[in-house]
């Protein structure tokens, strides 16, 4: 017992499960802020009308929704390279679970963009708004605050899906644990390691959640949606 | 009293539809620099239409739409909408403040973004007009905070910002409980007397009587009276028009 307090603490202190944590962590963000980006830009696209765009944009939803992610990030990796595309492990990890997640953060946006109603664009309209205009400082605003709590959900879902490069051998945190136990068979340990980096990564996004919807919470009595973070730190406290 | 008078606003003729349903027909209407027009109508008679329409955020049919002497129902000036509406504040019966923004940054808004008025010269003046909607010390309230009248006033200021030429005001007090409607037609008609060309309209008679120089009556997309305000109130009225002040004013 004690014996395998002394090697999660060393597991937990080495460069390798440091560097594994780092890796997770930049994967994390990265398909997460590159995902966002995607979101928004597919949830703007289906504002308009024409026939085309919004065929694409179904299309995009329909194939990256319907299809494991697990199966989108091997293909990435495997089969882009047999048109020339070459992209590092990372890389294609980044791209596959940002496309991936693109396709849950439109929804998120475009329930965002149709909390605030056909009035509220008129008021923006009538001040002689242009279309972007009434967008950028009447609609977006508002839409965040339904679109934050969300958000924040999928970012842990990220850090946890993250995992799932570990199958086209970026050193991320599992896949370190992993070989880390096939090496001397101690999977308690190690995986214990790897579950304490994930925790200690889960709870700081869920502060920076919380600071996040503060900031936004103009209102008193409209109350946003409650997150599931913003429960357990309630929790928490009392 | 009356000297020239010179036209601001004039429609002509203006055919309007949803789908098949003809909404506003023939409709000629014409607003004078610095006067107050108020339309008044039963409910569906295309009063709000003809006002959205007015500022081009309805597409028409057929029609002309004069705006300071330019025909801006052409395609090409709709291209632009967005420069004419500068000009053409408008004031809704749900006054539509934007609830993610406080008082003055609601009413800095439009200076500031659209026009590009340096914020300190925007302030100035959202303060001023705070004063003159008699409500200075909401500066820095959240529009939730405030009553209902308190947000049309807001409303009228935010719209007075952009220093336009026309203000159209859709039913503003219809929303508000009785004893907060005088606030904001009191705003409403020293404004007018001041000289700010208005379209109103509105259910309240005693506004129509003390502040407009003309009232126009519609019924079913039509305009059935088009008077000055003493003879709309005062002298022979069509049938039609009889029918419905009889109804509102007892
Ligand atoms: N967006 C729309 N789509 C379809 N029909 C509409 C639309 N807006 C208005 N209408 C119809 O057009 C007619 C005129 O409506 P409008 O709102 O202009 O009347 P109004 O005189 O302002 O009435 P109220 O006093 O109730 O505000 C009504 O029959 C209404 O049902
Ligand atoms: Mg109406």
């Amino acid at each position: 017992m004690n014996d395998s307090v002394t090697l999660i603490l060393s597991y937990l202190s080495s460069a390798n499960f440091l560097r594994a944590a780092g890796m997770t962590l930049a994967l994390t963000v990265c398909s997460m802020l590159l995902g966002m980006l995607i979101g928004l830009i597919v949830a703007l696209l289906q504002e308009r009308r024409n026939r085309l765009v919004r065929a694409l944009v179904m299309l995009y939803l329909w194939l990256f929704r319907g299809t494991p992610v697990l199966l989108q990030i091997i293909f990435i990796f495997n089969v882009l390279p047999n048109f020339g595309i070459l992209l590092s492990g990372f890389t294609s990890g980044v791209i596959a679970l940002a496309l991936n997640e693109g396709a849950y953060m439109a929804e998120i946006y475009r329930s965002g963009l149709q909390s605030v109603g056909a009035r509220q664009r008129t008021a923006g309209y009538a001040l002689g708004m242009r279309g972007w205009q009434v967008m950028r400082y009447v609609v977006l605003p508002q839409a965040m605050k339904v679109v934050i709590p969300p958000t924040g959900n999928q970012f842990m879902g990220m850090l946890k899906n993250s995992a799932l490069v570990s199958v086209i051998a970026v050193e991320e945190l599992l896949l370190v644990a992993d070989q880390t136990a096939s090496a001397n068979f101690r999977y308690l340990e190690s995986l214990t390691a790897a579950a304490v980096y994930y925790l200690i990564m889960t709870t700081l996004f869920m502060l920076i959640q919380q600071l996040i919807e503060q900031r936004f919470k103009t209102q008193r009595s409209q109350e946003a949606p409650r997150s599931w973070s913003q429960r357990f730190l309630r929790m928490t406290r009392a | 009293m009356k000297t020239d008078t010179v036209s601001l606003l004039d429609i002509q003729r203006l055919n309007k539809s949803f789908g098949d349903k003809p909404v506003l027909k023939n409709v000629d209407v014409n607003v004078e620099q610095g006067k107050t027009l108020v339309i008044v109508g039963p409910s569906g008679s295309g009063k709000s239409t003809l006002l959205r329409c007015m500022n081009l955020l309805e597409p028409i049919e057929s029609g002309v739409i004069t705006f300071e002497g330019r025909d801006i129902a052409t395609p090409e000036a709709r291209r632009e909408a967005w420069r004419f509406r500068q000009e053409m504040a408008m004031v809704f019966q749900h006054f539509e403040l934007f609830p993610h923004l406080s008082v003055i940054d609601n009413i800095m808004l439009a200076p500031v973004k659209i026009k590009g008025v340096p914020k300190a010269q925007a302030r100035q003046k959202a303060l001023e007009l705070l004063e003159r909607v008699r409500i200075p010390d909401k500066a820095n309230a959240w529009p939730e905070e405030l009553s209902g009248g308190q947000q049309q006033r807001v409303a009228i200021a935010r719209a007075l910002a952009m220093e336009p030429r026309v203000m159209l005001f859709d039913e503003p007090t219809s929303a508000l409980d009785p004893e907060m409607i005088k606030e904001v037609l009191d705003v409403m008609t020293e404004l007018s007397d001041q000289g700010m060309t208005s379209v109103v309209v509105t259910h309240e008679m005693s506004f129509a009587r003390r502040a407009a120089h003309r009232v126009v009556f519609m019924a079913d997309g039509e305009v059935v009276e088009n008077l000055p305000t003493d003879q709309f109130f005062g002298g022979e009225v069509k049938p039609r028009t009889r029918q419905f002040l009889d109804q509102i004013l007892h």
